[in-house]
């Protein structure tokens, strides 16, 4: 299972760390990774392939991650992307 | 692999826009549970629903996790209760039973308490339309309707007399509520069987025993999409809208079939109307504003509403495997906040309403008129809708409240999804002698099409 793991909020370090810490004790594999700071606001794309957790394991431990380091953490399927995006 | 652009367009149009799927409505099949004895019959609509649509809500938000798109309402519908109950005359312990399963498995609303006379009625059908205020009334998640009209069968004015009368009762009976009862009963002309929208969602009798269909939504996307550019000719704006309408509907298309597995039902439709809801930033009217309008109702707005209309049809379209429903822009008054503003203003009359549901779904939709309305004009209204409809090939809808002790000027609360309506005026001139007529208006030539 494919999913995007999209990540906003302020600027600070570590967030990168925590996120990818956090992804790998749930053995998820980082596929493709993207990154910028626009106006002090971090702001992470994540493709993300998991074969052990599921999207909704993996959500619920990112917004916990999100909510204890301050920022905004979504884990979606791929599928809603994919649907909207491609024909 | 997916641009960065399109994951943030995405995240952008659930986070700031309010895309989110309007409705999952399993449609449901109540033939098996007929007999002819009211406890035995109500029993069986209980279990049935119960069995069936159990999982309906755990289903949506298991989605919901996963995908990270919200699905707002979670309802069923089942074949019209005045079929249903004919031979048991047990349509109110029906009610109750729609009722109670409702509140069990924890959906936000039932529809079918309906019946269709567009032809004509059997004295049983008669029967169960005076049980509507009564059933509307003395439950909180049922809905009904009635299809009184069709381009095949013309339109059955002694219906349309009788629903003037059954709309004030049914206020009367809630007149502590601003008359909700009213908001839970449609209208109609073209009734469709496989519309996933409260209040008229009903199983039709050609649809199989169960069915998941699906309402998209996303006024606010379309608006955002459209406020973008301010300068684009109709041609290209029309092609903005499509686009935007081909991912909504895509959202649709994809939650409605993985529900459907999950819950070992058919996949239905999607419906691909613009469902507006009270919150700022997701107002169909103010999508017509963005084109370029100073405030709905004003002149320009049937042409505005034609387009965005047909647009959203076409980019749908492609977008979907099976289209159904109502599909097209809602336009209901107390629920779009860019219309309940033009009608305390004025600038939104009854009259600009009714040219608007000339191009658009469904019809005079939520609209609040003084409690002291003579039940024969609430019937002219009825068969002003009814013609549009006929005449057109198309569904339209009368869902009118009379709120009892309220006039022009005030405001009735409906509360939630259902908001808030501005009184609107009527024109105070008489139609009785014109509904007392009874009878048939015949069905327009062009409906001879065999």
């Amino acid at each position: 299972m494919k999913a995007i793991v999209t990540v906003i909020g302020k600027d600070k370090t570590g967030i990168i760390a925590a996120v990818s810490g956090c992804l790998a004790e749930l053995k998820v594999n980082i596929e493709d990774i993207s990154q910028t700071i626009m106006q002090d606001y971090f702001m992470m794309l994540m493709m993300v392939e998991s074969k052990a957790a599921g999207v909704v394991e993996i959500g619920e431990k990112m917004a916990a991650l999100g909510a204890k380091i301050g920022v905004d953490i979504r884990v979606q399927h791929e599928g809603i992307f994919n649907a909207m995006h491609r024909i | 692999m997916l641009s960065k652009n399109e994951i943030t367009e995405t995240i952008n149009m659930i986070k700031d826009q309010n895309l989110d799927v309007r409705t999952i409505t399993l449609s449901l099949s109540l033939f098996d549970c007929i007999t002819d004895d009211p406890t035995k019959t109500s029993r069986k609509v209980y279990e049935k629903i119960v069995r069936k649509a159990g999982k309906l809500v755990e289903t949506g938000a298991a989605l919901t996790a996963e995908y990270g798109i919200p699905i707002v309402n979670k309802r069923v519908a089942v074949t019209p209760v005045s079929l249903v109950g004919t031979a048991s005359r047990g349509f109110f312990e029906i009610a109750q039973s729609m009722d109670r399963a409702a509140k069990t498995i924890g959906i936000d609303f039932i529809g079918g308490y309906s019946a269709l006379v567009e032809k004509g009625a059997t004295p049983q059908e008669l029967e169960f339309l005076d049980t509507i205020p009564n059933a509307l009334s003395a439950t909180e998640k049922v809905c009904g309707s009635v299809n009184v009209a069709s381009s095949h069968a013309g339109i059955n004015m002694d219906a349309v007399a009788r629903m003037g009368g059954i709309i004030k009762e049914s206020a009367r009976r809630t007149k502590d509520k601003d008359g909700i009862a009213c908001a839970k009963l449609v209208v109609f002309c073209n009734a469709v069987g496989d519309n996933p929208f409260m209040a008229g969602a009903f199983c039709g009798v050609g649809e199989p025993d169960a069915a998941l269909n699906v309402g998209v939504s996303g006024p606010g996307v379309v608006e955002t999409a459209v406020r973008k550019y301010p300068n684009a000719p109709f041609s290209e704006l029309a092609e903005i809208i499509k686009k935007t309408a081909f991912k909504i509907t895509r959202a649709g298309q994809l939650i409605g079939t993985e529900a459907a597995k999950r819950l070992g039902v058919r996949f239905g439709i999607v419906d691909l109307s613009l469902a507006p809801t009270p919150k700022l930033g997701d107002s169909v009217a103010h999508i017509l504003e963005a084109m370029g309008l100073s405030r709905v109702g004003t002149h320009g707005t049937t042409a505005a509403l034609a387009l965005l209309n047909d647009a959203v049809k076409k980019g749908g379209i492609m977008a979907s495997s099976s289209v159904g429903g109502l599909s097209g822009a809602f336009i209901p008054v107390s629920e779009d906040a860019g219309m309940i503003d033009a009608a305390r203003l004025g600038c939104l009359t009854i009259d600009k309403l009714e040219a608007m549901t000339c191009v658009c779904s469904v019809g005079l939709d939520m609209v609040a008129v003084p409690g002291d309305t003579p039940a024969p004009t609430i019937s002219a209204i009825i068969a002003d809708e009814c013609a549009v409809g006929m005449v057109n090939h198309k569904t339209t809808a009368v869902r009118i409240i009379p709120v009892p002790g309220k006039t022009v000027g005030d405001t009735a609360q409906f509360g939630g999804l259902l908001g808030t309506a501005p009184v609107m005026a009527l024109h105070p001139e008489s139609a009785e002698e014109f509904i007392k007529r009874g009878g048939r208006i015949p069905a327009p030539l062009h409906s001879y099409r065999n």
